[in-house]
């Protein structure tokens, strides 16, 4: 399974549209979580415009599921929940605002599609496991699909979100790690070291996926991978990543987890997203199938 | 049968009120394919691990991990099942504070939790199996319904009721046996009403828990000692609190007494105060429970002895409460 050169080239314009959609929210909103919204860009983009079985009600009960652990990155999944029609994309121009529907971290009974309310983290990893373990009790089909941090991995909630979802054997679960190796007060290895990290998931029971979270390919392999697993054994897919990808000017720099920017800083931030397309669209375009 | 410490000279044929809980687990489960059952490892502790014998498909034995748990709980119940929960009162109350305040409060998930080994009725345990903090933590929650039933029966209501109403429940039952208050389910449970167990008309004790029984039995001895009319309340319901039984308490009698398993800061007697500061009247008042204090370790009934929420305790802080001045006429006219 790889994607097709036209496929990757129409998600790749997806993903490119909805960059710019979160640069602008950051704009309108003063300022935000960018650093860490933009390196879970292209893993919102190849849920929702690949993957998730979803219909224009986001109450459907067969719905898949999605919940964001990293809650901060709300800022890059409101653009996405606008875009899928779920809310009214003016919302964004509001952002943070006071009165606002929506805010940092997204509330699931403000925001329409928004699985669970997250902020405090750590604990979306459980929260999935307890909405996959209910489509066992239900009998439904629906697949659960989470995005954690990498700083977040810290807490020992999400271990006992892992152990948990090893113990019961949850495969209808598909965990994300977005690795960018950055949190608020340094580097992750500096500030609480994760590595060995593959490794601590695998003795944690799970089938480790190691990709380029800034490929859109590698990532629709792993999630082909982890939805063919058969194994008994839940997946994880630890996307290396970058903070701040595709704005060159604020990637892989710690500083900009929450970050405000002027006018000649949001206009460089546009060319750096301008250029980035380009880049990705020739890269799809020479190793697409 | 659980080996409850207290009461098992009078009660020993009766159970406990963990295993009442367990048998109106398995009715409901019957009832309802959606309920699901979570526990940390206290599966045979908390009694919800008969819902598991009966049920195990829709069992979740998380281990010693109640954060997990209690956010597996809310994932459970945002996908449509109802979760029972069940740990020790002290850890749902504090080791997943956060998690039961931002998973399950804030989204208004509907999630039962089961809180046993409530107050000090875990003894020997000493005060880290205590919970006497778990009120104040839960009522300042929005969205939260907190109920700590007074005994099996009420235990079998309230649980029934928890079901039958949508949003977050927090219900405090002791571990072992209580006293037994009601001799059947069929008393009339009303969610948010407090039941009067005597009437009364020169002093009202507001009672919740294994206090309600210790309560009814110092009014009856006050009744025959000192000719003193005590009205006993059972506030099964600490939130939402029924503040028009507490005004009438206030207009009637005057004198209010409330009795808790419980610090006496943020429990029934802080939810008391409130609404009687509220009101702007005049009452005489005092509240038992842990004065602001650790628990020590020993028998529930040695403990609520030292903590004056026993019938003794009660007996002489009604006697002190009915001297105590609280205006100098009976004009209300005055008063604020």
């Amino acid at each position: 399974m790889a994607l097709t050169k036209q496929e990757w080239a129409a998600l790749e314009t997806k993903a490119n549209e909805l960059r710019s959609l979160t640069l602008e929210t950051t704009h309108w909103a003063g300022s935000g979580h960018i650093g860490g919204g933009m390196s879970c860009l292209d893993m919102l983009t190849i849920l929702y415009y690949k993957y998730l079985n979803l219909s224009d009600d986001p109450n459907w009960e067969d719905r898949d599921r999605f919940i964001l652990s990293k809650g901060h990155a709300g800022i890059a999944w409101a653009p996405v929940l606008c875009d899928k029609g779920y809310n009214d994309p003016e919302q964004l121009k509001t952002f943070n605002l006071t009165g606002s529907k929506m805010g940092m971290h997204l509330d699931s009974n403000k925001v329409r599609g928004v699985d669970a309310s997250t902020g405090s983290l750590g604990h979306g990893m459980p929260i999935a496991v307890g909405t996959a373990l209910a489509a066992r009790v239900l009998g439904k089909k629906y697949w659960t699909y989470c995005i954690l941090g990498d700083g977040e991995c810290d807490e020992g909630e999400i271990w006992e979100g892992a152990m948990s979802a090893a113990n019961f054997g949850v495969t209808n679960l598909i965990t994300f790690v977005d690795r960018n190796k950055c949190m608020i007060d340094g580097p992750t290895e500096q500030v609480m070291k994760l590595e060995p990290f593959a490794d601590k998931w695998a003795a944690f029971g799970f089938i480790v996926k190691v990709v380029d979270g800034q490929n859109l390919d590698e990532l629709d392999d792993a999630i082909a991978f982890a939805k063919a697993n058969d194994t008994g054994k839940p997946v994880v897919i630890i996307a290396e990543t970058t903070k701040g990808a595709g704005i060159k000017s604020i990637e892989g720099n710690y500083i900009w987890h929450y970050g405000a920017m002027g006018e000649d800083m949001y206009a460089q931030c546009k060319a750096d997203l301008a250029e980035t397309y380009k880049a990705r669209m020739a890269r799809a375009e020479k190793e697409g199938k | 049968m659980a080996s409850g410490l207290t009461y098992t000279a009078v009660e020993s044929t009766a159970l406990s009120t963990a295993e009442y809980y367990g048998k109106v687990m398995c009715e409901l489960g019957a009832e309802h394919p959606e309920i699901v059952a979570l526990t940390a490892d206290l599966g045979k502790s908390t009694k919800i691990g008969v819902f598991g014998d009966a049920f195990p498909d829709r069992f979740f034995n998380v281990g010693i991990a109640e954060q997990g748990m209690f956010s597996m709980a809310a994932g459970f119940a945002k996908a449509g099942c109802v979760p029972f929960v069940s740990t020790f009162s002290v850890f749902a109350a504090l080791r997943a504070a956060d998690q039961v305040h931002a998973d399950i409060c804030y989204q208004k998930a509907n999630v039962k939790i089961i809180a046993t080994h409530g107050g000090t009725s875990f003894g020997q345990a000493g005060s880290t199996h205590h919970a006497i903090v778990d009120f104040g933590v839960e009522r300042t929650f929005p969205n939260m319904t907190l109920i700590c039933p007074a005994d099996g029966m009420e235990t079998v209501n309230a649980v029934r009721a928890a079901y039958e109403t949508p949003g977050p429940f927090y219900i405090r039952i002791n571990r072992g046996f209580d006293r037994v208050v009601y001799d059947s389910t069929d008393y009339g449970f009303q969610l948010g009403k407090a039941r009067e167990m005597r009437q009364g008309t020169d002093i009202t004790v507001i009672a919740c828990g294994s206090c309600v029984f210790q309560a009814m039995q110092a009014a009856d001895f006050l009744k025959n000692s000192d000719g003193l009319s005590v009205r006993v309340l059972n506030m099964h319901t600490i939130k939402p609190l029924d503040v028009e039984a507490v005004q009438k308490a206030i207009a009637d009698t005057r004198r209010i007494i409330t009795v808790e398993d419980h610090n006496v800061i943020g429990g029934l007697g802080s939810a008391v105060a409130e609404v009687i500061a509220d009101t702007g009247k005049g009452c005489a008042f005092q509240r038992l429970g842990w004065q602001d204090s650790f628990s020590t370790i020993g028998l529930h009934e040695d403990l609520m002895s030292m903590a004056s929420i026993d019938s003794n305790g009660i007996i002489e802080a009604v006697r002190a409460v009915m001297h105590k001045d609280f205006e100098v006429d009976d004009n209300w006219d005055d008063e604020v």
